[in-house]
């Protein structure tokens, strides 16, 4: 019975303790130093928000550089993956479909190898990162459907490099490139 | 694997080695009662919980009080955790007005939680309310995550001590989550959160995509629940994909910071055991046959991961992976998550190499020894010292002992019935879903692969780990009570006769070392025990592996698809 009492006791404390006033004290010390993480690192255009530096969003108009496959088409409520092993026969079927579709869209020719992030989908369905050499080979496309320039390509390909993020702390991680920051600046070149 | 590839991994083990020491000597104090810094900042509130509670905690506990004690709070923690998520749709902080959890999901989460499995039936984000992610699981985060470090504390004070008493419970897990747990959790939480780790408390936010279409993006208090989840080996995500999730692991800085979380606190564990015992090599001996296991499973699955077959040929293959923490980042993750039950993941492991998958599941049948989990890693490995000496001692014909204490044959049950139980629970409830219609409907992928699938969620259950091969889905009646019931098995099961081992010992007489006796401290010992861990663990599953990943690894280099 005492133990009981004991259990009852502890358990409260540490709900208090560990449940209320440490989210919470974690909580006030982000809206006061990090408020724009805190909140999801929303971006705003046109003051309405147009998504979150760190969630992807598809793209299918040839305007924009497009994501890496998803399998929730980058709809966050629940976020997902595939989940096929490398032996599974629907996972080779979407493979070939992919790699065909990226050489088609983007007027390559079909026997280069296409970037492996363009053929697999990310384990969240919202990575919102695709390789430097992913964006490259869209560049092309996305040049030849705004109708640009051999200037304002120059710009795009500009962009791609000054977007591309190193390793972090030199060994963490891989290059890789924000696709909506990309789209994004991208609309923005006149 | 280039350079850069291999860095990481080299300051991974270099960090992880450097901090041990530190951290391990630190915990000592802490539990010993012993002056830390600590103290003057946090000292007052554990006077004011004793005063509250009218806890004594200079009162030592017989092994029946305390296992009486650590059973009866953590049944206490099951009933909130299962009430609360039967009724969240009628309490506060639920902006998306989720409804409230079936019977059988909530069973599931709560039995999973309490047993530092965290094992996700649940998709966080469209399951659980804020108020449930906070007072229920990331409670228990904290709480099944001291609850292992008391369970090693009181089997150490007994192979060592000189008295019946093994401790007190209370005060034992007070200053493991005041001291250890709490000021961790704070730092990582902060550092996670300036990185861009979500930490609000708003509704979820729609926003109106760069192609005119809506996007909802969920919110909630990730931050905190995150730090704890990869500091407790919990390993439950907030998110239905974990870590792998941009709002719990955005940059590949917090990647390699969760993954440092992971080891921690078990790998620090061996030095404070060291400490305890009165003989860091005794420390150093478990801390290095760990590493031995460790790195044979990582070089295995970083082979296995850059060489596999695909049907997009021979290029590296990123299904399930993000791009941010690249093939290295997502592997060294994968098998540092499964040697110590932490569970999360920050890729999908269903889509990984059949012998990255294998390695994962073959950790963690192992019995989460390999560091494994806060304080249940040490006490898992205990139960194998004890049948290495046990083992050692027939050879030689001798009466086998450990720090000069005897083993007999009453611990030698108790340790057998340990290290079995899990096993036994893993192959008859796999061997019953693979052949039973509820067992085979949550299949994501046939042939040998589905086997995995199914093997892999009872292990994961058993070694109380929690990752899985994600496409099972497991939110059924059938695999959520089965799973419930495996974790219950797994956890407890070795919880009560590590403590009757406690009990036993504590009151035994201690003989003075001889020439005679068997050292438990040598390279000798390190390789018969990385042995019996081998044997024991490994031969117990080998038909079974044999069958699932091993099949498809051969089948994958065949191409064959199913």
């Amino acid at each position: 019975m005492k133990t009981l009492w004991m259990t009852l006791k502890f358990l409260l404390f540490f709900t208090l303790l560990t449940g209320v006033i440490y989210p919470l004290l974690i909580t006030g010390i982000g809206w006061t130093i990090f408020p724009r993480q805190s909140g999801g690192s929303l971006i705003s255009k046109k003051g309405q928000y147009a998504g979150s530096i760190l969630i992807g969003q598809e793209f299918h108009d040839k305007r924009y550089f497009f994501s890496r496959p998803s399998a929730v088409s980058y709809n966050p409520l629940p976020s997902g993956a595939s989940n096929f092993s490398v032996t599974s026969k629907e996972l080779a079927k979407l493979v070939r479909e992919r790699q065909l579709k990226f050489t088609v869209e983007n007027g390559l020719d079909s026997l280069i190898s296409v970037p492996p992030d363009m053929l697999f989908a990310s384990g969240s369905g919202l990575d919102p990162h695709i390789s430097p050499s992913s964006a490259l080979l869209q560049l092309e496309r996305v040049a030849r459907v705004r109708q640009f320039n051999k200037e304002q390509r120059q710009k795009i390909l500009v962009l791609i490099d000054s977007l591309t993020e190193s390793p972090q702390f030199i060994c963490l991680g891989e290059p890789r490139i924000n696709v909506l920051l990309l789209n994004l600046e991208t609309d923005k070149i006149q | 694997m280039n350079a850069l590839d291999v860095s990481q991994v080299l300051l991974y083990l270099v960090l992880l080695i450097i901090l041990t020491p530190v951290l391990g000597g630190y915990m000592h104090k802490v539990f010993s009662g012993e002056r830390h810094f600590m103290l003057p900042v946090l000292g007052w509130l554990e006077k004011f919980i004793f005063r509250v509670t009218a806890a004594n905690p200079e009162q030592g506990m017989g092994w029946k009080t305390y296992t009486w004690s650590l059973l009866l709070f953590n049944l206490g923690g099951f009933i909130v955790l299962f009430l609360l998520q039967l009724t969240q749709n009628l309490l506060p902080l639920n902006p998306a007005h989720l409804p409230g959890v079936s019977w059988h999901l909530a069973l599931n989460t709560a039995v999973s939680f309490i047993t530092n499995t965290n094992w996700q039936s649940y998709a966080g984000e469209t399951t659980l309310s804020y108020l449930v992610q906070m007072i229920g699981l990331t409670v228990q985060n904290f709480l099944s995550a001291a609850t292992g470090i008391a369970v090693m504390l009181a089997l150490v004070r007994g192979i060592v001590g000189r008295s019946s008493l093994l401790g007190n419970f209370w005060a034992d897990i007070t200053r493991i989550i005041l001291y250890v747990l709490l000021p961790l959790s704070v730092i990582l939480a902060v550092v996670l959160n300036a990185e861009g780790v979500i930490q609000n408390f708003s509704q979820p936010v729609t926003v109106l995509t760069l192609e005119g279409g809506k996007q909802v993006l969920p919110m909630g208090p990730v931050a905190s629940q995150e730090a704890i989840k990869q500091l407790g080996t919990n390993g439950g995500g907030y998110f239905n994909v974990n870590s792998a999730h941009p709002f719990e692991n955005p940059t590949p800085l917090t990647n390699f910071l969760e993954m440092l979380a992971i080891l921690l606190i078990p790998a620090a564990l061996t030095y404070t055991y060291g400490k305890m015992s009165g003989s860091l090599k005794q420390g150093y001996t478990l801390f290095t046959c760990m590493m031995i296991v460790f790195l044979a499973g990582l070089l295995i699955s970083l082979y296995a991961e850059y060489h596999m077959v695909s049907p997009a040929g021979k290029g590296l293959v990123l299904e399930g992976k993000e791009l941010r923490f690249g093939n290295t980042g997502s592997v060294l993750w994968t098998v540092a998550t499964t040697v110590a039950s932490n569970g999360s993941v920050n890729g999908m492991i269903d889509s990984m190499s059949p012998l990255t998958g294998m390695t994962a599941m073959f950790n963690i049948m192992l019995g989460e020894v390999v560091f494994g989990g806060v304080g249940s890693g040490l006490y898992g490995m205990l139960l194998f010292v004890f049948l290495t000496v046990f083992i050692a001692g027939l050879m030689v014909g001798r009466t086998p002992e450990y720090l000069g204490k005897k083993i007999e044959a009453f611990e030698v049950r108790m340790a057998l019935t340990g290290v079995l139980v899990p096993g036994v629970m893993i192959l008859l409830f796999a061997a019953i879903a693979s052949v039973t219609r509820p067992g085979l409907e949550g299949l994501n992928n046939s042939g040998p692969h589905g086997l995995s699938e199914i093997l892999y969620a009872f292990s994961s259950a058993a070694g109380n780990n929690g990752s899985a091969f994600a496409g099972l889905n497991a939110n059924t009646v059938f695999y959520n009570l089965t799973l419930a019931v495996t974790m219950l098995f797994g956890r407890f099961g070795v919880i009560i006769p590590v403590m009757a081992i406690a009990g036993s010992m504590a009151v035994k007489k201690v003989t003075p070392p001889s020439v005679g006796t068997f050292r438990t401290d040598n390279l000798l010992f390190i390789i018969l025990l990385t042995g019996v861990i081998l044997i024991v663990g490994g031969l117990t599953f080998f038909p079974a592996l044999s069958l699932g990943p091993l099949a498809e690894h051969f089948l994958m280099h065949s191409a064959v698809t199913f």
